[in-house]
């Protein structure tokens, strides 16, 4: 299992746009997602639990992934979480 | 033999076709519950559904990206992800496996209960996507008892096809092909509802609120409708029919004559320049701003973002509006008003109090001085999206000065508390105040001393200055903008904003009647602000006449004692 503790840098926090990316992205990947944050964990590939975060800017985000591909499923999420504004656009 | 029907024209334009019928989609099963044999077939029934759905979704997706763009395609694309999401799907599967109910019933249960969970986290993003989460149960359910899909139905009509539905959602209307309808006619709706922006925004004339269409018209039936005045005629006789026929071909022609203005200035024959700006009342609609040629925005009203709803927009979705807004015209001026509830207005979540006189009541900036927390995240909102575009903030019913310095006050709170935070705020930001209660024509010199701009409300200014309800048929006739008292206090605002070296637009009804154009512009008027449909031929007029002439028309008006005299004299200048 690995793990990181990334900021979320979207302005709109991970909302709409951001967040459909992020269970998109999480979705081609075969180990298991979790997101935790503000106390509350999500499955990363469920767009309802990711929203229901409700993860906003500036906000700590623990993304977890376990399973074959766990090292590339963590790098690909963290990349998008960095890459924040670009997803808003 | 013929009918007609009287309703709201929600998007303008004559049209002429076949109607397709689509009545409200009930959709029924027999069974609530399943024996414990036939769980997996249960569950593969629900797997295949939600397949059915995701495809439906992609399909709806990419047709809306081709046809309204992106943005409005990303509704679909998020329901899709809703449709499959392993919570979701999760949750039907146990409640088929563990309370042996249809499939049937256990989305609907699911997906009430998901929508419910969105609704419950105090998040406005998160409960409007509670009418996603049902959407996507009903056409999950759709595909379970094989009710035909109308938004699939929609995208496959046949041409000329004038549609006629009880409503529409949002969804439905994106999913038209543009290329085969002609029009749109339903039982309820208004000009303000989003499927009356879209249908504007998509160019398809509509009438709206006719309450009984469905039944009054059948499939395949020949209908005539005008979007502009808001009627339907269904089996029109052949002498109507040729005369609507002549009609848009007169129209189409027109058309043509004024697109060729599309790219030129408003400016008058010796020079003079004028700004002609559109009034929007939704982020969607900045494109038909572009479309018409026009300058800018006028006005900007922020109202739709606070109605319909039960607790105010988050900064963050207004800023995204905004933002959009701003960007999509940059650098073109956009005018936006800060929120100007109460009046005929209703916000529920606002509680205010059933008042006696309500257009006299606590309405506007006299409630936004109020409701500071709302108001403060508008101001800062706006000041955010300063930098996409050029920002210029205006105050609606600013009666005194008091008031106008108090909103400056608030503005320069938020714009102190945004830099204290390190966010950038534009500093081109202009502040500017409608002028709409007598009072403030009155005293428009003091005004103008403390503001950047001013823009007249014609609609409020005549109500107020004429004491008559605009909505009230008996004394509508007093609702004129061409009385000789409403007339001096426009030229009044107008000569003291330029004495005091500000700028003055008109954004109420009178700056898109035709008979208004070459005396505004004679009065001095520097913008005017009206609907995107309007700008070509205002254009035209302005263009038509010089500066000069246009003086000596308000020196004449001026001489006049009788509004039905200056209407008379300016209708006969511009009647084509």
């Amino acid at each position: 299992m690995v793990e990181q503790t990334v900021v979320v840098q979207s302005e709109v926090g991970l909302h709409a746009r951001p967040a459909a990316l992020f269970v998109q992205t999480a979705a081609k990947f075969k180990s298991q997602i979790t997101l935790e944050a503000n106390g509350k964990t999500a499955n990363g590939k469920s767009i309802l639990q990711v929203l229901s975060l409700g993860a906003k800017q500036g906000d700590s985000l623990l993304i977890r992934a376990e399973g074959e591909d766990e090292a590339e499923a963590l790098e690909s999420l963290v990349d998008l979480i960095m890459r924040g504004a670009e997803a808003t656009s | 033999m013929s009918l007609k029907f009287q309703g709201i024209g929600a998007a303008p334009g004559l049209c002429k076709g076949k109607a397709v019928v689509l009545k409200s989609q009930k959709i029924e099963w027999s069974s609530s519950s399943i024996g414990a044999a036939d769980v997996d077939k249960e569950i593969a029934r629900f797997n295949k559904a939600v397949e059915t759905a995701v495809s439906q979704l992609e399909e709806l997706a990419n047709q809306v990206a081709a046809k309204v763009g992106e943005a409005e395609a990303e509704i679909m694309r998020a329901q899709a992800l809703m449709a499959s999401d392993p919570g979701f799907t999760e949750d039907v599967a146990s409640r088929i496996a563990q309370s042996l109910m249809s499939a049937e019933n256990a989305v609907q249960q699911a997906s009430e209960e998901q929508a419910k969970m969105l609704e419950g986290l105090g998040d406005e993003y998160l409960a409007a996507r509670a009418a996603d989460m049902r959407d996507v149960g009903r056409r999950i359910l759709a595909a379970l008892t094989g009710t035909a899909d109308r938004a699939v139905v929609l995208g496959r009509l046949q041409p000329d096809t004038v549609i006629v539905a009880d409503d529409l959602a949002p969804s439905e209307t994106a999913a038209i092909d543009i290329h085969n309808v002609s029009g749109i006619v339903l039982d309820k709706g208004g000009r303000t509802s989003h499927t009356a922006i879209l249908a504007r925004s998509m160019g398809i004339p509509a009438v709206m609120g006719l309450g009984t269409a469905t039944e009054d018209i059948s499939d395949g039936d020949l209908v005539i409708m005008d979007g502009n005045k808001g009627w339907v005629v269904v089996k029109p006789e052949d002498d109507l029919l040729k005369e609507f026929d002549e009609a848009i071909e007169r129209e189409e022609r027109r058309k043509q004559e004024l697109s060729v203005l599309k790219d030129l200035p408003a400016i008058t024959t010796d020079g003079h320049l004028i700004e002609l700006a559109c009034n929007i009342g939704s982020g969607q609609e900045a494109g038909l701003v572009l479309d018409a040629g026009a300058d800018g925005v006028g006005l900007f009203r922020t109202e739709f973002l606070f109605i319909d709803r039960n607790s105010p927009p988050s900064e963050e979705e207004q800023f995204e509006i905004y933002k959009q807004v701003l960007s999509q015209l940059a650098p073109k001026p956009v005018v936006i008003r800060t929120l100007d509830a109460g009046g005929d207005k209703f916000i529920p979540y606002l509680n205010i109090p059933d008042e006696e006189n309500p257009f006299l009541g606590f309405r506007a900036i006299r409630l936004c001085l109020e409701e500071k927390e709302l108001f403060r995240s508008q101001l800062r909102a706006l000041l955010r999206a300063s930098t996409f575009g050029t920002l210029r903030i205006m105050f609606p019913m600013v009666a005194d000065i008091h008031e106008l310095r108090a909103a400056k006050r608030e503005y320069e709170i938020a714009k102190a508390e945004l830099e204290s935070q390190g966010v950038q705020v534009a500093d081109n930001v202009q502040v500017g105040i409608m002028i709409e209660v007598p009072s403030a024509a009155i005293q428009a010199d003091v005004l103008a001393a403390e503001c950047d701009f001013f823009s007249i409300g014609t609609n409020d200014l005549v109500q107020y200055t004429m004491a008559s309800d605009r909505g009230n048929p008996k004394v509508a006739h007093l609702s004129d903008p061409f009385y000789p008292a409403v007339l001096r206090l426009i030229a009044r605002t107008i000569s003291e904003a330029h004495r005091h070296g500000i700028w003055v637009g008109m954004c109420g009804e009178m700056a898109g009647m035709e008979p208004a154009v070459p005396l505004l512009v004679g009065m001095g008027i520097d913008e005017l602000s009206m609907a995107p449909a309007s700008v070509p031929r205002a254009k035209e007029i302005v263009r038509s006449i010089s500066y000069e002439e246009a003086k000596a028309i308000w020196e004449k008006v001026r001489m006049m004692t009788d509004k039905d005299e200056i209407r008379a004299y300016l209708e006969g200048l511009v009647s084509r």
